[in-house]
């Protein structure tokens, strides 16, 4: 990947993960861990990998995007804003009655949205369905699903797996933001729902194991993703949950809490620097 | 006149989405490994290119089918209505109903009279379950005819659907001409003055035979026939409390959250008069013949009678 895009899609990540601190800590709750885990991925979709225009977000030949793992949306609602979908400053009333932006992902309420998910499971489930639909009517379009490494614990998510694999979805990624922990704990110790990569082969994916905070990585894992037939494509990416705030980085009870008042002026101090490092670069 | 069939409403729902298939070519099927016993086969050997057999696992199904809902296809999740409305409820109420996705789920082998196969098939909750998803149409439909109107009306709304299957065979009497279906919109049966028995599902057929009865002893029974559960006929229920002053439900479910409570909320509210239920008694079903179970558990026209007589003495 080139320097310059490079730098864009590490600004893009950044202002995500300050959109995903402004909005939990102005609705006093919410999820910011997995948000910053999976920021990274979020900027390389809508600002690289995805055929998508803000000004059209129900355009049937649109790429389409599921976030299974729903409570993430604060990071979600940032690269959408910052996308264009919709004001930044919608941001600060997430959670708030009669605010657009609710504490889950709504298809209805808020454009660029494309299935309410926030039941761990179920995302992905749909992303299937959508998926089939594109193969029935010939439509070329992709369809890419986040899901929690915590949430594989949930039967559907294999349900669903099973089905890709058997329908041979291989317009369908997933993409596992593989953080390692979930609220209880590490998932090693709760679930343990490791070794993803062999249970995903073993379901008829294509796999690929890669560093989720690395954009060379991320992208060469989508070029890949592209170029498989008759198979769908799960990309395991390693993340640090918090990625970026650094008392946030691999603390579980950061799962879901909100920053205080001075946890927040901290947290949007390091991202500040680290924006306008990257910028000065 | 159309002429008289004796069918089970499952076999009706297959036929009528096979037909369905002709016109409307956004209308795709599921279902999970039941495709011979909710007959949604008629549809699949017709039209095999926009059938999926999701195999066991319905609550994969229905996100399935509401993915495909975004992508406007308007699909038939098929499934026993133990599976598709009490498994997967929560797929139902989270990406089916709260999107509000134009998706129809059909629950077949719905009440005790599934039979042999006993108590964990034998589903009585279904209606009430879906009865409590805002937004969702509930449907219970009585008869072969009532079931190919009811599979095309809710074809042609957009949202999501509940469609309540049966696998006994019962005989058709919706086949007048003038039959008219109309989601929301109960059909009164008989009009009569002394008390008013209201059904839904496979017990109309069993109410059509009580009232028929009960007029030989001169008594003067309205029969309605509600096959729309969600969103409820207020007026005709209200009308029916106000003009016979008694009425007795009958359905095939538990009498908890089904047709009888949903009757009794109107009637409390807009004009309080004596609502006796017929149902399961807040029980499990067991294994047996259906017709035996049906009258074992009062689901039964000589049942229905003798509640009436009953009500009228006090």
């Amino acid at each position: 990947m080139k320097q310059n895009e490079k730098k864009a899609l590490q600004i893009a990540a950044c202002k995500i993960r300050m959109g995903a601190i402004e909005g939990v800590y102005h609705a006093k709750s919410g999820h910011p861990g997995g948000s910053l885990s999976a920021a990274d991925i979020f900027a390389y979709l809508y600002f690289k990998e995805m055929n998508i225009d803000p000004k059209r977000p129900k355009d049937e030949n649109r790429d389409r995007f599921v976030l299974s793992k729903g409570h993430t949306c604060p990071g979600l609602y940032a690269a959408l804003a910052l996308k264009g979908y919709f004001p930044w400053d919608e941001l600060k009333k997430l959670r708030h009655i009669g605010a657009m932006l609710q504490g889950h992902p709504d298809m209805k309420g808020t454009p660029g949205i494309d299935m309410s998910t926030g039941s761990l499971g179920q995302g992905v489930a749909a992303a299937g369905g959508m998926a089939l639909a594109g193969k029935m009517d010939g439509k070329n379009y992709r369809v890419y699903s986040v899901l929690g490494d915590g949430e594989t614990e949930e039967g559907e998510v294999w349900e669903a797996a099973m089905f890709a694999g058997h329908h041979k979805l291989d317009n369908l990624c997933l993409i596992i933001d593989d953080n390692g922990l979930q609220i209880d704990g590490p998932t090693a110790e709760i679930g343990g729902p490791e070794p993803l990569d062999q249970k995903y082969r073993a379901f008829g994916f294509d796999v690929q194991k890669i560093d989720g905070h690395d954009f060379d990585a991320i992208e060469a894992a989508f070029n890949h993703a592209k170029t498989v037939k008759g198979k769908p494509s799960a990309i395991i990416a390693r993340t640090v949950k918090g990625r970026g705030v650094s008392y946030m980085e691999n603390q579980v009870g950061w799962h879901g809490k909100a920053p205080n008042d001075e946890q927040y002026r901290v947290a949007m101090r390091e991202l500040k620097k680290t924006l306008s490092e990257l910028e000065a670069e | 006149m159309a002429e008289m069939v004796k069918k089970a409403t499952r076999e009706s729902y297959g036929l009528a989405l096979a037909e369905l298939g002709e016109t409307n070519p956004d209308v795709v099927v599921l279902d999970a490994d039941l495709a011979s016993a909710t007959k949604s086969f008629f549809f699949r050997d017709k039209f095999p290119d926009r059938f999926v057999d999701c195999g066991i696992a319905e609550c994969n199904m229905i996100g399935v089918a509401a993915g495909l809902a975004t992508c406007g296809k308007i699909p038939f999740a098929s499934s026993f209505a133990m599976f598709a409305a009490g498994r997967a409820f929560e797929q139902v109420r989270n990406s089916v109903g709260y999107p509000h996705l134009n998706v129809k789920i059909a629950g077949s082998h719905a009440g005790i009279s599934v039979g042999e196969d006993g108590a964990t098939h034998q589903c009585l909750e279904d209606l009430a379950l879906m009865r409590t998803i805002p937004g969702m149409v509930v449907l219970n439909p009585a008869d072969h005819y009532e079931m190919q109107a009811a599979v095309k009306a809710a074809a042609e709304y957009v949202g999501p659907v509940y469609i309540r299957l049966g696998r006994l065979a019962v005989e058709s009497f919706n086949n007048s001409d003038d039959y008219h279906f109309e989601i929301g919109r109960g059909i009164t049966l008989r009009d009569g003055r002394d008390i008013t028995v209201i059904a839904t599902g496979l017990m109309v057929s069993r109410a059509v035979e009580a009232v028929r009865e009960l007029e030989k002893e001169g008594i003067d029974a309205r029969l309605i026939n509600l096959h729309t559960l969600k969103p409820l006929d207020r007026e005709i229920i209200v009308r029916a409390a106000r003009e016979t002053g008694k009425i007795v439900t009958v359905e095939e479910h538990n009498v908890i959250g089904g047709l009888g409570d949903a009757v009794c909320s109107v009637v409390c509210s807009e004009c309080p008069v004596p609502v006796v239920k017929i149902g399961v008694n807040d029980q499990f079903g067991h294994s047996g013949p259906a017709a035996a179970l049906l009258e074992q558990y009062g689901l039964c026209a000589s049942h229905i009678e003798e509640v009436v007589r009953r009500v009228l003495k006090k």
